[in-house]
């Protein structure tokens, strides 16, 4: 499929806007039934808008640097009238009155917000098989899950449908599906992208981010959506960072840590493949230091008490009064419950009891309280790690692709498919995941940069020398 | 009130108020009272997945107004979210602070110089509006429940005292001044019958001397007079039950305004697990020290000092007077009094018409400029217009916002020419031969019989004091 780069520089140059809807039209109307990507597409309002961006190229005007390049939306995002579920029942029909920044920001740059995609069921999951509209298929092998929760957005770039697609990424929902699909994946720094109309999962870790083939493509998206929003508290004061540019910057002099509890416990194609990765850096002119951050290790149970605790807040909005559905009951109290009980699928009624319990009075402090600290540590420990190191070197996630079903028994062993994918977004850092090698069954592998808040741009020009590496330029 | 002997109330005051800012706490949606029902309302106050807080500069600066004023230190703060379902809460939990409030440590002077300590006064934001349609009013047996969100996000201030009353009239003059307070700094209407101010009492008894008791809450208290009725009541339950060898369970209790009771609201064991956690949408709040200075180089005078400044002015002030300056400055009025004494006017009289005429339509204060208020008392201290005339005048800038000349203008309200005066004079002595009589033989009280005749006669044109010289000249 062509690039989005190679779509918006044509159709800048007075290409056609509508033919780039049309090929995605057209690919979605091939393998969607199979796959189960979108949750909903409106072709007609795609093709509208791209007559208009091919009108304003007539016109003379520069519709922006995504010019007329479709782009798949994680159905958590808010957009004006369309109707945005999370995949769950309980939002099921409704309709925001209003777009999230991120949505005005692809406008702003030429580019058409295409479809929603499937996710977990609001973002909790790693697989894509919470969602209440059934599971999303890999499209690199359909028996197998694109991971997630953003899988409905890694497998409309995998099967060609969207050049570009946005994901959010909480625990590693851009990353881990990104690596499992084949594709790049940011989570960039907390408060880069704005999260106004992102619908919360946890929102001191969401951040949405971009999916695409190639470090050059998911650069230019990050580029268009990022910088400061003043309807987001938590957003980043500066304007968006130059990242197209810095691409092809190359590593030499920057210093590279292959960090143990990176690969620890991954499958050995994966750690090949880091190894791959570790040798295409130095090759490039990094230096390569080894680090150990044991602090590393206590990620995931931090992250499974502050995400559900957030989450138990977030989601107790979904009451059945205001919007979305709602069960009728005896009184408001008995709706509530009838509601929720109905409307909230078997993962995220855990997490909201998790996190409840988690923040009850008595518990707090044995739990909620000491996750914090635990924040903490990670955040001193990274701290002291980009002391002696530019940027960090490890596995995306502990396998490849896995069967539908082989875990969804067990959520323990599901979560364990975040483990690397965590600690970032509990220091509110940045981390991409770009593919490296290949693992059982000719399966792609994610291997991930982890560097500093701020860092994208280094991060980016390091994963395309080992884009590069890989032999696709 | 007096408790039985050896008793003595312990109280606590919660005081809620809502801010007079342009806009809501933490979105753009207009916080004005008595719109159309969820006119106001947005994806941020209505809580709509996605949405998220930007605190409202103008809350702040006036939170920080009401920090200074009692006293408080001000200090950067943080938001916390209190986790509870309630349909009048779009989000199921309400943004507050808890651990950390904008302002703490402060006290407040009561006008006879009794000290109570303020603990905090922190923000919040405010709930929507419940109506229960059904008998009972209360959402326990209601039909049918409608919720209005214009309120939802509005910005409030808890100023939360020390356990520092020991009487009903105590806890009644500290949420005056409070009120008087929270009024002059610009930072709320001070309006409890319309909720914009809203009080809860934390009230326990014990033996003087000995430890506090354990305390109840009441809520649902509408009034000044209410306060006291309800504290007085729930002091009197409490020692009965003490003296009746009960303990006194810790409770929040709800004030019945009809039956002049209390009742049980919930018990401390029924009481919600906020699960309090930082809001992790909003960042700390971290005035600049510049703008604290600021804040603070702009504070308006205090209700204490106005009164003592228009006190200073009255010179010897009898207990009319005393509250005829408390009502001025409770409402804010000060300034049209101060603006006319400077220019020259009697500070009685527009003490005098601050309190009544502008006081009696304060919703419409914003109509009257302190031009206006000058220029109508002026006219009547020089004779121009009577005073029936200069309250009417007032009276009718307030309503429609025109300026007194225009009025004057448009009513005719010229004063009487001696000339025409002497003629109506003439006819009303004749009408009134006893009356007239009894004048010429010297009884004062008759003068404001004839005085009041002329005006009938005049429509109120005629200045009182040319009146009462036409007569004595008539008399020789």
């Amino acid at each position: 499929m062509r690039s989005a780069l190679d779509i918006a520089q044509s159709v800048r140059a007075g290409g056609s806007a509508r033919a780039a809807v049309e090929a995605t039209v057209a690919a979605v109307a091939a393998r969607n039934e199979e796959l189960n990507v979108f949750l909903h597409v409106d072709a007609d309002a795609a093709l509208a808008e791209a007559d208009a961006i091919d009108a304003r190229v007539a016109a003379g005007e520069d519709p922006g640097i995504l010019a007329g390049v479709p782009v798949a939306i994680k159905d958590n995002i808010c957009q004006t009238g369309v109707p945005t579920t999370c995949s769950s029942k309980i939002l099921e029909g409704w309709r925001p009155p209003y777009n999230a920044t991120v949505i005005d920001r692809l406008r702003a740059a030429g580019a058409i917000p295409f479809g929603k995609t499937n996710l977990d069921e609001f973002a909790m999951g790693s697989s894509t098989e919470n969602s209440a509209f059934g599971p999303t298929r890999n499209p690199l092998d359909p028996s197998r899950v694109p991971g997630g929760s953003s899988g409905g957005s890694a497998a409309a770039v995998a099967a060609n449908m969207t050049p570009l697609s946005l994901g959010s990424d909480t625990g590693g929902s851009i990353r881990q599906p990104a690596a499992l699909c084949g594709l790049v994946g940011v989570k960039p720094t907390y408060g880069l992208v704005s999260r106004y109309g992102l619908i919360a999962f946890a929102s001191s870790l969401d951040q949405i981010g971009p999916f695409a083939h190639s470090v050059t493509d998911a650069a230019l998206l990050l580029e268009a959506i990022s910088g400061h929003d003043p309807l987001d508290s938590t957003s980043l004061p500066e304007p968006a960072p130059s990242l197209v540019a810095h691409v092809n910057d190359g590593v030499a002099g920057k210093r590279v840590a292959w960090v143990r509890e990176l690969v620890e416990g991954a499958d050995e194609s994966v750690v090949a493949s880091v190894e791959k990765a570790r040798e295409a850096l130095r090759d490039a002119g990094a230096t390569i230091v080894e680090l150990s951050i044991p602090e590393l290790r206590l990620g995931l149970s931090a992250y499974y008490l502050i995400a559900p605790a957030e989450a138990s807040s977030n989601l107790a909005r979904y009451d059945g009064v205001r919007f979305g559905q709602r069960v009728d009951g005896e009184d408001v109290t008995a709706m509530m419950e009838a509601t929720r009980t109905a409307g909230f699928g078997a993962e995220v009624k855990r997490r909201i009891m998790l996190g409840t319990y988690a923040l009850s009075a008595g518990y707090f402090d044995a739990y909620y309280g000491q996750a914090l600290k635990v924040r903490t540590l990670m955040i001193e420990a990274f701290s002291r790690a980009y002391g002696e190191a530019d940027m960090l070197l490890g596995a995306t996630t502990p396998s490849v692709a896995f069967e539908f079903g082989s875990k969804t028994k067990d959520p323990m062993a599901m979560y364990l498919s975040d483990v690397f994918t965590i600690p970032t977004n509990l220091a509110g850092d940045a981390a991409i995941s770009v593919p490296v090698g290949t693992g059982e069954a000719g399966l792609p592998i994610g291997v991930q940069l982890l560097g500093p808040g701020r860092s994208e741009a280094s991060l980016f020009a390091a994963a395309r020398v080992l884009e590069k590496a890989e032999g696709r330029s | 009130m007096s408790l039985p002997r050896g008793w003595e109330m312990v109280i606590g005051l919660e005081v809620h108020t809502e801010l007079l800012t342009k806009t809501k706490l933490f979105c753009g949606c207009a916080n004005d009272f008595g719109a159309e029902p969820n006119t106001n309302v947005c994806p941020i106050c209505l809580g709509l997945p996605g949405s998220l807080p930007v605190i409202n500069r103008e809350a702040v600066e006036l939170a920080m107004r009401i920090g200074l004023a009692l006293n408080c230190r001000i200090q950067d703060s943080t938001f916390h979210r209190k986790n509870y379902f309630y349909p009048d809460m779009p989000k199921d939990y309400q943004v507050s602070q808890y651990d950390v409030p904008i302002n703490t440590e402060g006290y407040l002077d009561l006008p006879d110089g009794y000290r109570v300590r303020i603990e905090r006064a922190h923000m919040e934001e405010d709930t929507g509006k419940t109506t229960h349609l059904g008998t009972s009013g209360r959402i326990h047996g209601a039909e049918r429940s409608l919720v209005d969100y214009n309120r939802s996000g509005v910005p409030l201030v808890e100023i939360v005292s020390g356990p520092d009353m020991r009487t009903s009239a105590q806890a009644r003059a500290y949420v005056a001044e409070l009120r008087a307070i929270l009024v002059a700094v610009g930072a709320s209407d001070g309006r409890m019958e319309e909720g914009s101010m809203r009080v809860d009492a934390n009230v326990s008894v014990r033996k003087s001397g000995e430890p506090f008791g354990t305390r109840c809450e009441i809520k649902n208290v509408n009034s000044l007079r209410s306060l006291v009725r309800a504290i007085e009541y729930e002091a009197l339950r409490q020692i009965e039950v003490l003296e009746d060898g009960g303990t006194i369970r810790q409770e929040t209790r709800h004030w019945d305004e009809d039956r002049g009771e209390t009742s049980t609201l919930r018990s401390k064991e029924q009481a919600e697990d906020y699960r309090y956690f930082l809001e992790p949408d909003l960042v700390p709040l971290a005035p600049s020290a510049e703008w604290r200075a600021n804040v603070a180089a702009h504070l308006p005078a205090l209700p204490a000092a106005l009164r003592r400044e228009l006190s200073d002015l009255v010179g010897e002030v009898t207990d009319a007077q005393a509250d005829t300056i408390a009502t001025v400055v409770d409402l804010s009025l000060h300034d049209y009094v101060l603006a006319a004494v400077a220019a020259g006017v009697p500070v009685t009289l527009a003490l005098s018409r601050a309190a009544n005429e502008v006081a009696s339509q304060i919703d419409q204060r914003s109509q009257l400029s302190t031009e206006a208020f000058i220029d109508t008392i002026r006219r009547e201290n020089a004779g121009e217009i009577s005073a029936t005339q200069s309250k009417d005048v007032l009276l009718t800038v307030l309503a429609t916002g025109s300026t007194p000349a225009q009025i004057i203008a448009d009513k005719g309200y010229v004063q009487m020419a001696s000339d025409d005066l002497t003629g109506i004079i003439d006819g009303i002595i004749a009408a009134n031969p006893d009356d007239w009589a009894r004048f010429v033989e010297g009884d004062p009280k008759v003068v404001q019989f004839f005085i009041g005749q002329v005006m009938k006669a005049t429509k109120g044109q005629a200045n009182g004091k040319t009146v009462t010289e036409i007569l004595n000249a008539k008399r020789g």
